[in-house]
């Protein structure tokens, strides 16, 4: 009773791939813990990183968290490779019912826990200083927001131990995902992992539709945005707008499986089939939260490194706003073949077809800001090149999708799975990686090591073409997805030559991790002392790097589009910095332990409610009450950064610009 | 290079808000006040994660209207809705709106006693309101029509007893807000806090006015 549905029988002590994982899994988490406090580092970390509610340092922290759970979903990838490239005539390696896991927890994983945290990481880093402002609209609500989608991420890994992960895709469709035919907790799982973080998702969208809409630099207004302020307005009015739909959809799905509801079982009237209608109303614009904002991100990167502004921002910002809103209007592409009849199947496919319009202005932007400019192939720069060719290519497949009676022969196959790859590959993570790239700089003080970012990039384009190409061969060819074994002779070098892509595609993830720990041992020569390593042309480049707590000492005037850039000439024609403002002290929020204890408290509630533990609920619910009006009777919210503090600093931002700007030259090559 | 944060200082900084509550702010976060003072802030922002709410509820919604005729031979909405059951729960939950703009005009005008008095009122009709719906679901499973009769009773119980949900937290939320009223006094903050908590108690009544419609209106005469 005490422990509800739990034992000792939870963990699978006779299968070795799981035991062993978590194995190493729990040694480094228990050597990087201990490192943390007999290194005492323990109040470093909390003072400076897990209470903060500065907007850099949750951006860090969810850049650092996806590429944690980027490296776990890319562990489920080449497990998924590797067992079909053997399981010719054979059951491979992995059985059927773990094989079934590792593509649930491949999906989910790398959707929400790799894909969103690394998004929304750049945009809380980004935003706010592009935007010329101290933080986000809530402070204390967005270190919430990442705990909680920590919370989720921790709950989805602690699975892999105890229990089991769901065995039914990355969206758990009924009828199977019902109790009837999953009784385990593996779907328990993955619904409260992901209500948890959807809440921590919303609350972001909240937050940064709130920032974005009241809190800009005096003089900015909304065609004075930068791009990807505009995509991440966008992409947050999404969030807004479809987590909602998630949350609902999960919590009737929970309902049907916790107290025997009947939303979508196959008895007592219930409906299969709104399950996906309803999961797809929020997993399509999902797509274009993911997307969207790396559309900005090669914005900035393409205009900076071609040191020319963005070809067509009117048009791109339309285009972003209408992506927006036929995102909406397309999810029923997703099940053709529900049979709900030619009409209805051609207004969604002819949707789906316009809404690359949208997207192939933005190509075209991208084609022309680049056209007569003085291209800097950088690593972000190449990045973005490989998301032009690779992402469009995925477009056109999409478009061949979105005709429904190709999409009856091509529903379900590994076609498909090429398909979304090839846009989620080449469109988030090539997106993510730029941003990570470019923005790097200005997060830690020194730029990321060149040689090793080239050859992380060329790595991850060629390992993307190797793995994904074969599989659209073999999609044409009849392989249905999820597929554990197979005996047809006519897949299997297509699979073999995929698994090879994949290889390739570790040794770009190996370079990656070599650029980050080679950058950290070489940051004295990489240092970026100017705070403006590439030439940048908006505001987040006019504060030193790392920018202090409250970004600017005095909020900038911002006077046209490129709100630095026109500040930067002016200073270069003139040969001179403006004159020293009056500093003032500044107050800033202070740092609050509320986000840390509330995902605390959630993580004991989400897995006492996996396993039924119902005491356990009932602290966890009374314990982020608790914290929830402990917060809210707290009565210094700020602190006070006094005015000496912020001239000193300001003072040396201004004497290492003074100096880069004695010895300019002229536009670098 | 200069950057461009070397002109006038701002005097709208939200980060000052603290000290001077910026009550007054012209035109703010249109893009040439700069940042929108914090009491516009926070409001625009509960009333965009309200809007997240209704979203939500727009699934029930949905959900409901597709399960509708989901009945499993069991009972239709025709067969077990009282309506002046549910007529005297409208009653309490309007009245409680009324109530509670009462306690916002109390608390414009500083006076203590008032709030207090607005807001002990307002909560005793959400109380009513929740107990009177706890009776109607009692009295419905008790009928043997719970949430797991038909897919249609799921869909009723799920929409309906999620507005109940949140006007449990309402409650909680109030009695909350009125010790803080008590203990703290009418702070900018606690202010701020006060005028999450009438939109989020009037939001209610809007729902609950769709949800009169839809299901018990509609419902009854199916």
């Amino acid at each position: 009773m005490l422990f509800g549905k739990l034992s000792l029988h939870a963990i699978p002590f006779n299968q070795p791939i799981p035991m062993v994982a978590s194995g190493i899994v729990v040694i480094i988490i228990i050597g990087v813990v201990s490192w943390i406090v007999l290194g005492g580092h323990l109040p470093y970390l909390w003072r400076e990183w897990i209470t903060s509610v500065d907007h850099k340092r949750i951006g860090v922290m969810y850049c650092l968290l996806a590429l944690v759970m980027l490296i776990r979903g890319f562990a489920d990838a080449v497990m998924m490779r590797s067992q079909q490239a053997v399981a010719f005539h054979s059951v491979g390696y992995l059985p059927p019912e773990h094989y079934n896991q590792i593509f649930s927890a491949h999906g989910t994983i790398m959707i929400f826990f790799g894909a969103m945290p690394f998004v929304i990481g750049l945009m809380n880093f980004a935003v706010p200083l592009q935007l010329g402002v101290r933080d986000v609209a809530f402070p204390t609500l967005n270190s919430v927001s990442f705990w909680l989608t920590a919370t989720g991420a921790l709950l989805v890994n602690i699975s892999l131990l105890v229990g089991e992960f769901a065995r039914t895709g990355w969206l758990p469709y009924p009828p199977l995902s019902e109790i009837t035919y999953s009784p385990g907790v593996g779907v328990d799982y993955y619904l409260w992992a992901i209500q948890i973080s959807g809440v921590g998702t919303l609350l972001t969208g909240v937050n940064f539709v709130t920032t974005i809409l009241k809190m800009r630099a005096p003089g900015m207004g909304y065609l004075r945005m930068p791009m990807f302020c505009w995509t991440a307005l966008a992409s947050n009015l999404l969030i807004v707008a479809a987590f909602p739909v998630l949350t609902a959809t999960l919590a009737m799905l929970t309902l049907d499986r916790y107290l025997g509801f009947h939303f979508f079982t196959n008895a007592a009237g219930g409906n299969m089939m709104m399950f996906m209608n309803l999961i797809w109303a929020w997993g399509h614009p999902e797509v274009y939260i993911l997307v969207l904002p790396p559309f900005g991100i090669f914005s900035e990167v393409i205009s900076t490194f071609s040191s020319k502004p963005l070809f067509g921002y009117r048009s791109m910002v339309v285009a972003t706003l209408f992506i927006c809103l036929v995102s909406f209007m397309v999810w029923l592409h997703h099940f053709f073949t529900m049979g709900a009849g030619g009409d209805v199947n051609a207004v969604f496919g002819i949707a789906t077809s316009i809404i690359a319009v949208g997207t192939g202005v933005k190509v075209y932007n991208w084609l022309f800001t680049m056209y007569g400019g003085r291209v800097r192939f950088s690593v972000p720069m190449l990045w973005a090149l490989g998301f032009l060719v690779t992402f469009t290519i995925g477009g056109m497949t999409g478009v061949l999708l979105a005709v429904p009676p190709a999409d009856f022969l091509l529903h379900n196959s590994l076609f498909l799975v090429a398909h979304f790859h090839n846009v989620i590959i080449a469109g988030v993570l090539f997106g993510a990686f730029a941003g990570m790239e470019y923005w790097f700089p200005k997060a830690f003080g020194f730029r990321l090591d060149e040689w090793w970012g080239k050859a992380a990039f060329w790595f991850a384009l060629a390992g993307f073409y190797v793995t994904f190409i074969p599989l659209y061969v073999v999609g044409l060819l009849g392989m249905t997805r999820r597929l554990q074994h197979y005996d047809v002779a006519a897949w299997y070098p297509w699979l073999i030559a995929s698994a090879v892509g994949i290889v390739i595609l570790a040794i770009g993830a190996v370079c990656q991790i070599v650029q980050l720990v080679v950058s950290i041992r070489r940051r004295e020569e990489l240092n970026d002392a100017t705070g403006d390593p590439w030439d940048g042309r908006s505001l987040e480049w006019a504060t030193p790097s790392p920018p202090p707590a409250f970004n600017f000492a005095v909020l900038p005037q911002v006077q046209d589009e490129e709100a630095y850039w026109t500040i930067k000439q002016t200073a270069r024609e003139q040969a001179r910095l403006r004159p020293e403002p009056e500093y003032r002290p500044i107050e800033m929020p202070r740092n609050s332990p509320t986000g840390f204890i509330c995902a605390f408290f959630a993580t004991l509630m989400g897995f006492a409610l996996i396993w039924h533990i119902w005491w356990l609920v009932g602290f966890g619910a009374v314990g982020a009450f608790a914290t929830f009006v402990a917060f809210a009777w707290r009565d210094e919210e700020e602190y006070e950064i006094p005015a000496e503090e912020v001239a000193r600093i300001d003072r040396a931002n201004r004497s290492a610009r003074r100096e880069a700007l004695m010895t300019y030259t002229g536009p670098r090559l | 290079m200069t950057s461009a944060e070397f002109t006038a200082p701002h005097p709208r900084d939200p980060y000052h808000v603290g000290h001077g509550h910026g009550a007054h702010a012209h035109a703010p976060g249109h893009g040439e006040g700069g940042p929108a003072d914090k009491r516009i802030v926070v409001g625009y922002g509960f009333w965009i994660f309200l809007l997240s709410d209704i979203v939500m509820f727009s699934a029930f919604f949905a959900a409901f209207a597709v399960l509708e005729r989901g009945t499993a031979g069991g009972p239709t909405g025709a067969d077990l809705f009282d309506m002046t059951n549910v007529a005297i729960e409208t009653g309490c939950l309007l009245i409680s709106s009324f109530t509670c703009g009462l306690a916002s005009l109390a608390m414009e005008a500083r006076r203590p006693l008032w709030f207090h008095l607005s807001m002990l009122v307002t909560f005793l009709f959400g109380v009513a309101f929740i107990l009177l719906e706890i009776h109607e679901f009692a009295g419905m499973i008790a009928e043997g029509a719970g949430p797991t009769r038909s897919a249609f009773l799921s869909a009723f119980f799920t929409l309906v007893g999620c507005h109940g949900l949140h006007v449990t937290c309402g409650l909680l939320w109030l009695l909350t807000m009125m010790a803080q009223v008590f203990a703290k006094g009418f702070r900018p903050h606690v202010m701020r806090r006060f005028l999450c908590f009438s939109l989020f108690w009037h939001a209610l009544d809007i729902i609950w006015v769709a949800l009169f419609t839809v299901v018990y209106l509609m419902g009854a005469m199916t």
